[in-house]
């Protein structure tokens, strides 16, 4: 499948006490058409800088960006970049334009230069998109932290574009918003095939992206499936991050000599994990002695 | 042993007689003992941030009456700010209220406020500071400067410089990463167990409060749905979900062992006892 | 608490008051303050007042409402009452009391003065409350279109304007907090001298400039990221249009307007 996103040896530094720090290390990265990717790292890792250099908000120090082909420095394609990938931010308040909910979600087709027949279109989709059609001329101050959040992705999603990158969008809603805005992004993905890249510290928000990257000082330091990357417990524990509890668990019964997969992401899953290894079918029974073993030589003990 | 603070029948109502009166908190009771590091959870809108500005005496109770030492707050109107020295609240956020031109203004903002002077005044800023963990070298320097996780200690330490006898925390490790989250809430466990003060912890995190508190109160539309120890409050999970409350991922994952017929304790909300108690299943005659 | 603070409230509606164009609501307005100031005689201003209830009440804005607005500006209607009522000089006094006279005319202007007053407030709430914000703004842009001609930056002047107005309530919100976290921290806002007073503001002011600071960088990335690039080939979601019923209402404003003024130069 065709990349949307592309970086090239990219690199990028701000300006900072008696020379620079270089924010952006080298990274090279493309990202497929439709996937829902997870950008994971501590504060400070680089992320969110190759986040805004996605849609040209900054321009690489060196190497490059190529959003659907085009190149981000060209600025004669500025619009057309922007256009496709549309960025929501981490402070709700702080990306709300207008005083009414649908005057909000305009904003772009507007600046867009978008007939007004067909802006109209593109609001009352995006808001159904989001589920918060009923909201469309409320006022957004008066709206949770999660709707607020959802009005933001509206606004992305009525440019049409190929790309929505979150950075942070989820830090600081509660546990509640955070479901509300990530089931949000999950539908887009699946029902209207928008690439999705989220940017975040919570890890269980990688349980199913189809592709997990970590980054760390400017570096992008891990790529691959999250059941890969979570099972390298320890090396996720030296960059500050933490596994789900999920991966915890299983992390320490394997220590304990029980033959269980490190890549039950989800409590269900987790769950039927270890349940398995509790059930007296015999040919399991042989089958977990020997895996036992062969654990505890996996993990020194 | 007698309560350092008491909530009796604490009931707040916004906007008294007009089309937008809402209450807040109703009819809620609790006493904290000396010492006890209690966890106070429930989602937004649930009253928790209206309940805890009542402890400091921010807000006034609509009805009911909040004790410190057993005497209300507001016995003397005039000196209400002695309580806030008494009762130190961290906001969320707290970094955003910071203002003065260097770390160590800032922090002496409110034991200044509290009439020190001199030494002792130099004394409460240099421990706050080195209870949050911030170095000699930062004090000089103005707190924009900062990143945002030394920012938040600085708005912590600023607070603990009051040397409060009751800490009120909301949120304190909302936005941080992992590692910022672990660090913050780390200085605060030693805080809690080094200098003996009573601590509430306000959070939305169920992780974070089952990791901390020896106790928690979960509300629900104002009023108190749960008040326990996190065994107790845990076992209840079902519950809890059911009220569309979080319940930390350990006990998810008891639940959801339970649900499959292996009898777990359900009280298991650490990654450590859940192990525990697997462990001692499959010793008690369980395959292999 | 500073939340419960309206300004410029808007109350949204469906009724011919809220459907009218907006830049009609604004000439509107225009006229019937310039009717006003022409109003000399019980005669016009009842006519005014007849204007303005008419509009109440097709508005169905609750006259409640209308009352509401005016607390803030009561004491500046009492003050004026006042000064009008005891200093201007008549052909006859109706009270005499020391050095206290209250006149005819005094009477008669302080009145006059009251009404002025009461229904320029009450006239031009009754444009806010029917009109959103945003839709303000957009008619003053339309309306101030042809300054664009001289370099007035028409349409960056009303985009500031509609982003302030969203931002009031964010603000307002966020000196609540930092005006309760600074107390919570022993701040002493209520005693002391106005200097004293002036700097324990600081401790509010500073946090609250930074934070303004730190929305507006914020916001103006998020508006690029929305490919905002000022005002140049943007269409709107809502294209403002008259309508015939915005003809009928500016025909009728103007013949009121121009009677009342008639009204007024023949001293009636």
């Amino acid at each position: 499948m065709a990349a949307i996103l592309e970086t090239r040896k990219l690199r990028y530094a701000y300006p900072a006490e008696g020379g620079e720090t270089l924010a952006l290390d080298g990274v090279d990265v493309s990202i497929e058409r439709g996937s829902f990717v997870v950008v994971l790292g501590h504060n400070g890792s680089g992320k969110s800088t190759l986040a805004k250099t996605f849609n040209a908000i900054l321009l690489p120090a060196g190497g490059q960006v190529l959003v659907d082909g085009m190149d981000t420095q060209d600025e004669e394609l500025l619009l057309s970049i922007r256009q496709r990938v549309g960025m929501v931010f981490q402070n709700p308040d702080n990306q709300i334009v207008a005083n009414v909910v649908e005057e909000d979600v305009a904003f772009a087709p507007e600046n867009l230069g978008v007939p007004t027949a067909e802006i109209r279109r593109r609001v009352d989709e995006a808001l159904r998109a989001v589920g918060m059609y009923e909201y469309v001329t409320h006022a957004p101050h008066l709206l949770s932290g999660g709707q607020k959040q959802r009005i933001a992705i509206a606004g992305v999603v009525a440019m049409e574009p190929d790309c929505v990158v979150l950075d942070e969008a989820t830090a600081m809603l509660d546990p509640a918003g955070r479901r509300e805005v990530l089931s949000t992004v999950r539908r887009l993905n699946k029902e209207k095939g928008i690439t999705v890249i989220l940017i975040t510290h919570h890890m269980d928000e990688a349980e199913d992206a189809d592709r997990v990257l970590v980054m760390d000082q400017g570096k992008l330091v891990m790529d691959g499936p999250p059941r890969d990357i979570f099972s390298q417990v320890g090396r996720l524990r030296r960059m500050g991050l933490t596994v789900p509890d999920t991966v915890d668990l299983l992390n320490r019964l394997r220590m304990d000599g029980w033959d269980l997969p490190l890549d039950a992401l989800s409590v269900e899953e987790c769950a039927d994990a270890i349940a398995a290894s509790f059930s007296p079918r015999p040919e399991r029974l042989s089958g977990s002695t020997a895996d036992d073993t062969a654990a505890i030589g996996q993990s020194n003990r | 042993m007698k309560p350092i603070l008491e909530v009796r029948r604490l009931t707040h109502t916004y906007s008294v007689g007009t089309p937008f009166e809402r209450t807040a908190v109703e009819d809620v009771s609790f006493s904290v003992a000396p010492g006890e590091f209690l966890g106070i959870m429930g989602h937004t809108g649930s009253g928790k941030s209206t309940l805890i500005q009542h402890l400091n005496g921010l807000l006034r109770p609509t009805s009911g009456q909040v004790l410190l030492h057993g005497q209300d707050v507001w016995r003397n109107p005039k000196e209400i700010r002695q309580v806030r020295f008494r009762v130190g609240l961290v906001f969320q956020y707290p970094e955003h209220q910071l203002f003065e031109e260097t770390v160590y203004r800032d922090i002496a903002f409110g034991p200044a406020n509290m009439g020190k002077t001199g030494q002792e005044l130099d004394r409460c800023v240099r421990e706050a500071a080195k209870l949050v963990g911030l170095r000699d070298s930062q004090m000089e320097k103005s707190p924009f400067e900062l990143s945002g996780g030394q920012k938040r200690r600085v708005a912590l330490a600023g607070v603990l410089a009051m040397d409060p006898e009751v800490l009120v925390l909301d949120e304190p490790a909302a936005g941080l990463d992992p590692a910022g989250r672990e660090n913050l809430m780390a200085n605060i466990r030693d805080y809690h167990r080094n200098h003996h003060k009573t601590i509430l912890l306000v959070s939305h995190s169920m992780d974070e409060i089952a990791r901390n508190a020896s106790r928690i109160l979960v509300l629900k539309r104002a009023r108190i749905l749960m008040d326990g120890t996190p065994e107790q409050v845990f076992a209840r999970g079902e519950e809890l979900q059911a009220a569309g409350l979080d319940v930390p991922h350990v006990t998810r994952i008891a639940l959801a062992l339970r649900r499959r017929g292996i009898p777990v304790d359900p009280g298991a909300y650490t990654a450590e006892a859940l192990e525990a108690s697997l462990l001692s299943l499959r010793k008690d005659g369980a395959p292999c | 608490m500073l939340k419960d603070i309206t300004l410029g409230q808007y109350f949204p509606g469906d009724t011919v008051a809220h459907r009218l164009d907006p830049r009609t609501k604004i000439l509107l307005v225009v006229l019937y303050i310039a009717a006003l100031f022409s109003a000399r005689s019980y005669l016009t201003y009842g006519i005014m007042i007849l204007c303005l209830a008419l509009c109440v009440s097709v508005s169905k804005v609750r006259p409640r409402a209308m009352v509401r607005g005016l607390r803030p500006v009561l004491f500046i209607i009492l003050f004026t009452a006042g000064i009008n009522l005891l200093f201007t000089p008549g052909e006859r006094n109706l009270v005499e009391f020391g050095v206290i006279h209250i006149s005819d005319t005094g009477v008669r202007t302080a009145v006059f003065m009251v009404l002025r007053i009461l229904l320029l407030i009450m006239g031009t709430f009754l444009m806010t409350y029917t009109t959103s914000p945003i839709s303000l703004t957009d008619a003053l842009e339309s309306l101030l279109n042809w300054m664009k001609r001289f370099h007035v930056p028409v349409h960056e002047l009303a985009m500031m304007m509609s982003i302030a107005l969203r931002f009031i309530p964010t603000l307002i919100e966020e000196t609540d907090k930092i005006l309760s976290a600074q107390k919570a921290r022993g701040a002493d806002l209520e005693s002391g001298n106005p200097v004293q007073r002036a700097r324990a503001m600081l401790p509010i002011l500073v946090p609250l400039f930074i934070s303004a600071i730190r929305r507006a960088d914020e916001l103006a990335t998020a508006m690029e990221c929305r490919c905002y690039h000022g005002g140049e080939g943007r269409t709107r979601l809502h294209v403002l249009q008259y309508a015939r019923r915005d003809y009928a209402a500016l025909t009728l404003g103007l013949c009121i307007c121009t009677g009342v003024m008639v009204l007024g130069r023949m001293g009636m």
